[in-house]
């Protein structure tokens, strides 16, 4: 057990799962020599070679169209979209080639693309985004939004062994400033099991990613002024997801609050509350509360960008008026 | 997400309008080893009692619910654990060895699609918190609101589904929420007897009576007494008063009966058919304008005709020929002329039925419980076939075999108390019906009789009085007078070539 970062431990999950795996190869863009936009990869292809991580040609849809080709030829690749907003440009490869294979032909298709997202540093509207609700509404892809050091090492390793194409979204705002414990060794977390942050009695906030931080600041705060009890389940992947855990934390405390960092109509929040509201409403003590992006692009202008991400405050006054209700 | 292993048996749905049901018996324990379609539970519902049969073979790994819950349908009730090893999670595939895929036929990738869990197990339905005592609060505590109260009005969900599950009556319980709504929170804290300064002084003690389940709302007028189920609690005091005084001044209830001691009483615990009866014949009670006529028919003939045939049908047909047959085939035909028998009110709007749907009811449960299968239309069977179907439906109703559909869309009924000897009678109209046909017993009297030639002279005849109960919404006096006259007619007039041999 060793204290590491975010960014650290899907490093080490990359490089332990090439090791054991001679089938695994990394593929994008400055991966390579260069060692990836957010230094992911750095020092990789000197231990497995060029072959192994491969510098491509600024093409997303060529590079997971290769990767499609390589799964299906027994490899287990895992490609790199700079950042998680380029990945529209591989929407075809991934939405109608990779997703229906294995429904289509049987085949199955074995690979991760690994999507830095979100926003917090001023990227502007290309490189912030959160794009994991296009893909959660497409059936046959499986998707990741690890939001601790452990997770990321163990569900990209769950990832690159899972036979379906995976979408794993790392949050570029929990790289390095997020450390935490990471179990050494095999640690494949399973996919479709949530993760109870925090217990509480009083309000349940349903996440993932970096808004899982956000959640517990606010909890602390909700705390520290008047004892509110906040419960925090971390969804860990979206696809599938853990209605389980979310029904039973909705029977626990009555009220619910769905954060997430993407926008808002259609967000997979959107899912979350909607499910709450078929099969727990008979639970609930007040409405369900949806907390996102607003719908508009990403701002670059910091201010704005602050206004536009869910906050902390936010959050508090959202909890302060549940407990109100 | 599924294991592969572990199959869920749910309550299921016994009938479109059915949306619980109550677990009569499990046949099973926990451990116990069931083949697939062996009876694994006994439930009941609004609708009909039934035997459900196990989706598949295994051990039972989990019951979930106990013996007279009532669980809404498609909850899951147990767990079957069908063999093949330990109930490690599939989904992420990745306990399977990495080779496997790349030499051999891909064979073992599931796809992503089947990913979500299909179960939606929403969590424990009942919170497992024993029910505590309560007192209740002083009256004067809902007035006492400051300010607006509009929020009172208001019931979320898990509110109203725990005031009903603890028969709480929510003008006892202080709302703290917005507007004085009455948050989950609100109802929890009186439910832990207090807390918060708001609940009542306690009483002395109360008497073990409130300790049972379901038994110490406040409001409850009456000082029910333990349910038979459970063993008693631990030395209970001799049953004091059953309602603690509130200090404040609660409207004065109806003075609880007296005290009685638990020898002189068994308490009966109404049942699903006893709680749907009683719903049933209030309602049409309150619904229906109720009068009942009677009309004397002379059975002298069907008596002679039933002797006759008895044995041939026996024989034929292996059925047993009773008097129902005859009577049901003569109303039935008596319809024909007088339709407006045969129908049902909504409103001020009257839907005259084309087909006899005959209802006919079934004492059951040592005549402690009544059941009325329903002929569906019954106008198409001979004396043959009808004989048959009442039968049919009488054994499937003892044996609570019947299904949803054999038990609904009745238009008009018989009730046979007869058989008990009885000789007049007032039974309520079933709902959704506008009459229903009391048939009594057949007694030898001594009747005036009248020859062709106009001889009077008394006879012994075998006479029996029919009581028709109908709606007079529908169906005037003149009306139903001369249907059971008609009725009376086709039974003593008996065509012997109808007999369909």
């Amino acid at each position: 057990m060793a204290i590491k970062t975010y960014l650290q431990a899907i490093s080490d999950g990359l490089r332990e799962e090439m090791r054991r795996d001679q089938r695994v190869f990394l593929i994008g863009e400055d991966i390579g020599v260069y060692g990836g936009a957010f230094k992911v990869t750095q020092g990789f292809q000197q231990e497995f070679g060029e072959d192994r991580v491969i510098d491509s040609p600024l093409s997303e849809t060529a590079i997971t169209g290769a990767c499609t080709g390589a799964a299906l030829m027994g490899m287990r690749p895992v490609c790199e979209m700079q950042f998680s907003d380029f990945v529209s440009c591989a929407f075809d490869q991934l939405v109608t080639v990779a997703a229906k294979q294995h429904y289509r032909v049987g085949t199955p298709v074995p690979i991760v693309v690994r999507l830095p997202s979100g926003g917090g540093f001023s990227g502007g509207p290309f490189h912030s985004q959160n794009p994991e609700g296009f893909f959660a509404h497409c059936p046959g892809l499986k998707i990741a939004c690890p939001a601790t050091p452990a997770d990321a090492k163990g569900l990209i390793l769950s990832a690159i062994r899972d036979p379906n194409p995976v979408l794993y979204f790392e949050h570029k705002h929990l790289y390095r400033r997020i450390k935490g414990e990471v179990p050494d060794g095999d640690t494949a977390v399973e996919f479709g099991k949530a993760r109870v942050h925090q217990e509480g009695s009083d309000l349940s906030i349903i996440t993932y990613g970096a808004m899982v931080y956000t959640a517990e600041e606010a909890a602390k705060a909700a705390a520290e002024q008047d004892g509110t009890s906040v419960e925090i389940i971390d969804l860990r992947t979206i696809t599938p997801w853990d209605r389980e855990a979310v029904l039973a934390s909705v029977a626990k405390t009555s009220k619910v609050i769905v954060l997430h960092e993407d926008t808002h109509t259609s967000g997979f929040g959107a899912e979350i509350a909607a499910t709450i509201a078929e099969e727990a409403f008979e639970h609930l003590d007040a409405p369900v509360v949806r907390l996102t992006a607003p719908d508009t692009p990403i701002p670059f202008s910091p201010p704005l960008e602050k206004a536009f991400l869910p906050q902390v405050e936010d959050v508090v006054a959202a909890i302060d008026k549940l407990s109100a209700y | 997400m599924a294991t592969g292993t572990l199959v869920d048996v749910v309550m299921p749905q016994m009938g479109v309008s059915v949306s619980e049901g109550t677990i009569t018996r499990w046949m099973k324990g926990v451990g116990d080893t069931i083949e697939a379609d062996e009876t694994i539970v006994e439930i009941s519902t609004d609708k009909v009692d039934a035997e459900i049969p196990s989706p598949a073979s295994g051990v039972i790994k989990e019951l979930l619910a106990d013996e007279g819950d009532t669980v809404p349908v498609n909850t899951r009730i147990a767990v079957i654990d069908t063999g093949g090893g330990g109930g490690n999670g599939g989904g992420g595939g990745e306990t399977e060895p990495a080779q496997a895929e790349a030499e051999g036929p891909q064979a073992a990738a599931p796809p992503t699609a089947d990913a979500p869990p299909e179960a939606p197990a929403t969590a424990s339905p009942a919170p497992p918190a024993p029910e505590p005592a309560q007192t209740p609060a002083p009256a004067a505590e809902a007035g006492d609101e400051d300010g607006d109260d509009s929020g009172r009005t208001f019931v979320s969900p898990v509110v109203a589904r725990m005031l009903a599950e603890h028969r709480l009556d929510i003008s006892q319980i202080p709302g703290t929420g917005r507007g004085g709504r009455v948050t989950k929170k609100d109802v929890q804290t009186f439910l832990d007897g207090g807390g918060g300064g708001q609940a009542a002084p306690a009483a002395p003690e109360a008497p073990a009576v409130h300790d049972v389940p379901h038994f110490a709302p406040p409001a409850e007028p009456e000082p029910v007494q333990a349910q038979p189920a459970p063993p008693p609690p631990p030395a209970p005091p001799p049953a004091a008063a059953p309602a603690p005084p509130a200090p404040a001044a609660v409207p004065a209830q109806p003075a609880a009966p007296a005290p009685v001691s638990d020898g002189d009483v068994e308490v009966y615990q109404f049942n699903t058919i006893r709680k749907v009866i009683a719903r049933h014949m209030r309602h049409s009670i309150d619904t229906a304008a109720h009068v009942t006529t009677v009309i004397e028919v002379d059975m002298t003939g069907i008596v002679g005709l039933r002797k006759k045939w008895k044995p041939v049908y026996k024989e034929r047909y292996g059925v047993n020929l009773t008097y129902i047959p005859f009577i049901a085939r003569a109303a039935i035909d008596a319809i024909g002329r007088w339709p407006w028998v045969n129908a049902e009110v909504q409103g001020e709007t009257a839907l005259i039925k084309k087909h006899v749907n005959l209802g006919m009811a079934v004492a059951i449960d040592d005549a402690k419980g009544l059941m009325v299968p329903v002929i569906h239309r019954a106008e198409e069977k001979n004396l043959v076939g009808l004989s048959r179907s009442v039968i049919e439906m009488a054994d499937k109703a003892r044996t609570k075999t019947l299904t949803p559909d054999e038990m609904a869309g009745g238009t008009f009924t018989i009730t046979n108390p007869g058989v008990f000897g009885v000789l007049m009678g007032t039974p309520i109209i079933p709902e959704g019906q506008v009459a229903i046909l009391d048939v009594e017993t057949i007694v030898k009297r001594p009747v005036v009789v009248t020859d062709e030639h106009g001889n009077d002279a008394i006879a012994i005849r075998h006479m029996m009085f029919l009581c028709l109960s109908y709606d007079h919404r529908l169906v005037d006096g003149a009306y139903a007078a001369q249907f059971l006259a008609q009725l009376k007619e086709n039974l003593e007039r008996w065509d012997e070539n109808a007999f369909g041999l």
